[in-house]
């Protein structure tokens, strides 16, 4: 059963809640709060339907809407997701949901907060449904813009504007670059169609190809955080209040990946094979990288932040295998880590309100005082470090499997030492900050998480554990749309 | 296909408990101890009914008991998991499920159920005591504050133990050996107020974790060559391995099934502490005293040398009696040399528990050495032996520990460490089981002749390794037992015989049966453990009792191995290092005071070996303190921060500079200029014109007069030409 018009549905409603928010009472906390919540919660539900919809049997794109938008460029607003962006949206679904629920305690011009954050989910979610290539960069924008807002009017005082600017300009430039590799193969391809069904039949030069991919790939690998491109992305982290921090990590930099994906490696898939061998190689750099330097940061959140680098380095690293499990793996990778890093910001956030610190020395004995939060954050620990039974290992086991069936072993094992590293600063972190002593300064200042911020937790938890145990609530409908993928790079 | 169900339920009923006991019974101590023996007893049922079971069957190594079912989907197809009985898991599920059994029941003691809350006992520390009530005055042990979450953390130990042994595939094998890991995190720092419990904690994890992720790439490295990870489907198929053993990796010189066997192997050194990964072993004493040493010396480390014993077939891949595998000559040296490294530092310790730590870690050296030379049932062997005494020794010495803990509340003075055997001594009167209990499985350890199951295991992979001509791994594995039974003689001598010598000594009492009860049994199964696998041509009582395990666990290879023939050399030796070291260590100790005699006649060697070679902080200088200045100076500093966010930041001074060059170079002179230009032009007209503009009527009239004249003379002109 699909419903009609679902995907626009879900494109469309949290830009209208933004816009109907900016006309609510400014000063009526409780009800702009309330209202946002009620969205997210009709968005969340909306995704479910996508999610549970999706036939793992079915054509590769389904929910397909298409509208004519500029016929006379090529330009029209189609939708459709296939088997790997479907769980994105989602992702996004949760994320937008447990970002409001946590959101509670902002306080200032709250009511433009929660409609820029719509309109960031809206963009969000046009990039990963949209099948035009058009309509993917118009959204993409949409889903960059706000994020610039977000950050510089109620992130963190002291780097605030300079991080806003580092993102948004990396962001911007990257855009541009993938926007010049996209206008030439609109033009090369003498469909006049900006249609990427159409483009990928397109049959490029593999001269073309060969020259255009890096562009493309680069330009939105960039969001994705790829080396040595990637450090906009730690900083922004710092910066961003806790939900636009979930979202960053959580959804916004997998945009990244599942664009150079979508336009980059399925619309030129003989570049791909040309260029990987370099590509995996900076990859690597990313995975064990930023796995180091996460181990010597003592704020929560840029060991965090670092973290992603890794953990998305792993997402290019499975992409760059052009092998069915590297490719299966990255794109439950992408979920995985979506799930982990909102879970892991949200706890760190809710520490922050209390503590008003999120230097990890300065932290200490939370588990007595928040168990639930703690327990959440150690689930989300396992997962980083690829335990088996949570979802970490389903995406992370055959992306090394790609690697080692794509002839690329000593990069196996390079990247492997970036697991154990993570373990390192996993434990470090959950040993003091929970396990610890707690400080004298915080001695009464710290209080249990609300039950709601438990509901959020939980849902995130669950996600992470029904996959580590289930793995077949994901893996056909990701194996259905990496072997679409897998048909245009001429392999079996 | 009932045993295959029975298979299935073996792990359950500890992850239940484990539930169930988090989630309800948390508050109530009785009832969480009760489900957590429970769990472990209807597991052990189950476990018995499925060992019985696998006796009734003939040639059991080519019926094995097998089900799976289909769990994750990859490229060919799915992944399928599954639970598979063969010879060598129901040996093994059957001393794991004694020992499992026995530590749940001792943990009830041992945590001083019955006892009152203590005074100020907070959880995450050990208790203090608490006043007795009924004689004011004295103190009495506490009850562990959080009683009910350790039986919750050993059970989901057991499930993942469980999980390990049932596996019919290396993938959930990974899963219940990583779910051990994660328990042994746990309980390491199961009192986690102590900052030594924590680090030790996060280093045994951390440790083991190193090899953890060299066996997934060796499991990785496996599925892709031969697109299963089946235990049969692998092992058990001559092709299979034939094509491994003759293709090539990407190391030049090695076979694939070598380099998977390395990788594979490199988890084992990391799970069961040997060289050089074997330093958390001794840190992961700091958890509760016999409960979590005792996992960490009879179970979770047994997994270690159960994969390679399960690995075998592959490990040995083209070997054929000849000339041993790369991977295989790898092991017989880091087992052999562990084996010998870690009898030493255990000549030099005075914590009883680390004396144990130490030798177990020796111990494992030995069955790695048997299987690198090719000894596998001899191996095996070893393994069932060791893991029956050493729980015996390491609850032993919890309950000597105990004991001693009585005298400490009895006498307030905290400062006395009640672990270190030399503020022991004449124990033997006052805990007579602990003592007798602790004899047998000293005796054991020490490979006493005849009696004890150790010198039955210990004599066949010295027989062997004689044999078959490895004369250095023979050579230093009766060097290793020679040390092993002089610091076990050492070790029982200072804490139970001769006179107390401190007051603590004196007033320690005997434990309650929950503690000695577990004892008694182990003891019985470190003694009659080794009458299973007597060899049949041992003069006398050779073939009195038919050699059962050699040819039961034989089935579980392809090719039934074949017993070694008797000599009489390596039995003299055996003999003469047991009974050799023994009397040494007790000439040696019998009147030792607070120092130990070695110290004066080793000097400097034995400060070198109570610091354990120096190992620890040797890791620290070249791994630890370099892994982060490397991270810190020069990634994050200076690659993140100098060079990237110097090229960004030059780049946007860069453009910075071009916009001013712009505005001062080209927007002011050219394009201002330019358009001032276009601007000053028009003025000019405008100028011009205002001289035109005066506003009267008359002149424009003029103006127009005069233009329309001018027109017109024009065009006469033109006509007249």
């Amino acid at each position: 059963m699909q419903i009609p018009y679902l995907l626009s549905a879900i494109v469309l409603l949290p830009i209208l809640a933004g816009a109907v928010m900016l006309f609510l009472p400014p000063k009526n906390r409780d009800l702009i709060y309330r209202f946002a919540l009620g969205a997210a919660f009709v968005t969340f539900l909306l995704t479910l339907a996508v999610y549970f919809g999706f036939d793992a049997a079915g054509p590769q794109y389904q929910f397909i809407e298409d509208y004519a938008w500029l016929p006379a460029l090529g330009i029209s607003f189609k939708l459709g997701v296939d088997g790997i962006s479907a769980p994105l949206v989602l992702l996004t679904g949760v994320v937008i949901f447990t970002g409001v629920i946590i959101s509670q305690r902002i306080e200032d011009r709250v009511r433009e907060f929660f409609a820029f954050l719509f309109i960031l989910a809206s963009g969000v979610f046009g990039v990963f449904v949209a099948l035009d290539m058009f309509a993917l960069f118009f959204f993409y924008e949409i889903a960059v813009f706000p994020m610039y807002l977000l950050i510089a009017m109620w992130g963190w005082k002291q780097t605030r504007e300079y991080a806003a600017m580092k993102l948004t300009l990396y962001l911007f430039v990257g855009s541009v670059i993938a926007l010049v590799g996209a206008l030439a193969m609109y033009f090369a391809s003498g469909l006049n169609t900006f249609d990427m069904t159409l483009l990928a039949t397109a049959n490029f030069s593999p001269a073309f190809q060969n020259l255009w991919f890096p562009f493309v790939f680069f330009g939105f690998a960039v969001l994705g955080g790829i080396f040595p491109f990637h450090n906009w992305s730690p900083v922004g982290h710092v910066a961003a209040p806790t939900a636009v921090s979930m979202f960053h990590a959580g959804v916004l930099m997998k945009l990244g990946a599942f664009a150079a994906l979508r336009v980059g490696i399925m619309l030129l898939p003989i570049g791909a094979q040309t260029h990987m061998w370099w590509i995996i190689l900076l990859t690597l750099v990313n995975v064990v990288y930023g796995a180091f330097i996460a181990m010597t940061q003592t704020d929560f959140k840029y060991m965090i932040g670092y973290s992603s680098v890794s953990h998305m380095g792993l997402v290019a690293m499975g992409f760059a295998t052009l092998d069915y499990n590297g490719l299966v793996g990255a794109s439950v990778q992408m979920v995985s880590h979506g799930v982990m890093t909102a879970l892991f910001f949200a706890v760190v956030g809710m520490i922050y309100d209390q503590a008003h610190t999120r230097e990890i020395p300065k932290l200490g004995g939370l588990m007595k005082i928040m168990p639930f939060a703690g327990v959440g954050f150690i689930i989300g620990g396992l997962v980083s470090m690829g335990m088996p039974g949570f979802s970490g290992f389903i995406a992370e086991f055959p992306i090394f499997m790609g690697l080692w069936a794509a002839n690329y072993p000593w990069i196996a094992i390079i990247s492997v030492v970036s697991i154990a590293v993570t373990a390192a600063y996993i434990l470090r972190a959950v040993g003091q900050v929970f396990f610890g002593e707690l400080p004298a300064d915080l001695e009464g200042h710290m209080h249990d998480v609300k039950p709601s911020e438990k509901l959020a937790i939980g849902i995130l938890c669950f996600i992470m554990i029904a996959i580590g145990i289930y793995p077949n609530v994901i893996m056909p409908m990701v194996q259905h749309g990496v072997n679409a993928v897998l048909a245009l790079l001429g392999g079996a | 296909m009932t045993t295959e169900i029975l298979i299935w339920l073996i792990p359950l009923p500890p992850l239940l408990a484990f539930f169930l006991i988090l989630l309800f019974t948390r508050r109530n101590n009785a009832l969480s101890h009760t489900v957590g023996v429970a769990a472990a007893a209807i597991s052990w049922l189950l476990g018995m009914l499925v060992f019985m079971a696998a006796l009734g069957v003939d040639h059991f190594g080519e019926h094995v008991f097998a089900s799976a079912i289909n769990w994750l989907p990859l490229a060919d197809g799915f992944l399928s998991i599954g639970v598979m009985i063969d010879p060598l898991s129901a040996i093994v599920l059957f001393f794991v499920n004694w020992t499992v059994l026995m530590i749940f029941i001792y943990s009830i003691g041992y945590h001083n159920f019955g006892q009152p809350k203590g005074d100020h006992d907070h959880p995450g520390l050990p208790p203090h005591g608490a006043k007795d009530a009924k004689h004011p005055g004295h103190t009495v042990p506490s009850v562990e504050p959080m009683y009910a979450r350790f039986f919750a953390f050993i059970a989901l130990f057991a499930f993942g133990m469980y999980t390990l042994v049932v596996s019919d595939n290396l993938l959930t094998l990974f899963v219940g050996w990583e779910i051990m890991g994660l328990c042994s995190y746990l309980l390491i720092g199961f009192w986690y107020a102590k900052p030594s419990a924590r680090d030790a904690a996060m280093k045994a994890f951390m440790t083991t974790r190193i090899g953890d992720v060299f066996m997934l790439l060796g499991i990785v490295a496996l599925y892709a060559a031969t697109g299963t990870l089946n235990f049969r489907d692998i092992l058990y198929n001559a092709e299979v391995l034939d094509m491994l053993a003759h293709s090539p990796s990407f190391i030049g010189g090695l076979s694939l099934a070598g380099l998977i066997s390395i990788l594979l192997f490199i988890g084992t050194v990391g799970k069961s502490a040997q060289w050089p990964l074997h330093v958390w072993l001794p840190d992961a004493m700091e958890g509760p005293t016999p409960v979590s040493a005792m996992i960490h010396a009879a179970t979770m480390v047994s997994a270690g040398i159960y994969m390679v014993l399960r690995m075998f077939p592959l490990i040995s891949a083209g070997w054929h009696h000849g000339e041993l595998t790369t991977a295989m000559t790898i092991m017989a040296f880091i087992g052999a040399f562990t084996a010998l490294f870690a009898a030493t530092i255990a000549v030099a310790q005075r914590d009883i528990k680390r004396v144990l730590a130490y030798s177990t870690i020796s111990q494992l050296g030995y069955m790695i050495a048997a299987l690198g030379i090719g000894a596998y049932v001899a191996a095996a062997f070893h393994l069932v032996t060791h893991a029956f005494f050493k729980a015996l020794l390491f609850l032993g010495s919890g309950s000597v520990i105990h004991g001693v803990e009585h005298g400490v509340l009895h006498t307030g003075d905290h400062k006395v460490d009640p672990q270190d055997m030399f503020n022991m001594g004449g124990l033997k009167d006052k805990m007579p089981i602990t003592f007798w209990t602790f004899l047998i499985g000293g005796l054991a350890l020490s490979g006493f002749p005849l009696l004890t199951s150790g010198f039955w295991s210990k004599d066949e992979i010295l027989a062997d390794a004689f044999a078959h001509g490895h004369f250095a791994v023979f050579i230093v594995l009766a060097l290793a037992a020679l040390l092993t039974a002089f610091y076990t003689m050492r070790q029982i001598t200072l804490t139970f015989l001769g006179k107390p010598r401190t007051k603590e000594a004196e007033h320690a009492s005997e434990n309650v049966p929950a503690m000695t009860v577990p004892l008694v049994v182990l003891s019985v199964f470190a003694v009659a453990a080794g009458w299973v696998g007597i060899p049949e041509h041992f003069p006398l009582i050779g073939g009195l009792l038919p050699n059962w395990f050699h040819h039961f666990l034989g089935g579980a290879l392809l090719e039934h191995p074949s017993a070694v023939d008797f000599n009489w050399i390596p039995l003299i030796v055996s003999l003469v290092v047991a009974l050799g070291g023994l009397g040494l260590g007790y000439l040696v100790y019998r009147n030792a005071g607070q120092t130990d005699p070695l110290r004066k006649a080793l000097g400097p060697v034995y400060t070198l070996l109570e610091n354990k070679y120096y190992f620890d902080e040797l890791y620290q200088r070249i791994f630890v303190k370099p892994a982060q200045a490397f991270s810190e100076n020069f990634s994050y500093r200076f690659l993140d921060g100098v060079v990237i966010d110097g090229l960004l930041h030059r780049a946007a001074r860069g453009a910075m500079g071009l916009g001013l060059i712009f505005r001062n170079k080209f927007e002011g002179p050219v394009i201002d200029y330019a358009a001032d230009l276009l601007a000053r032009i028009t003025q000019a007209v405008g100028r011009l014109l205002r001289i035109l503009q005066t506003g009267q009527v008359q002149q424009y009239l003029l103006w127009v007069a005069l233009v329309v004249f001018g027109g017109f003379f024009y065009y006469l002109l033109n006509i007249l030409q």
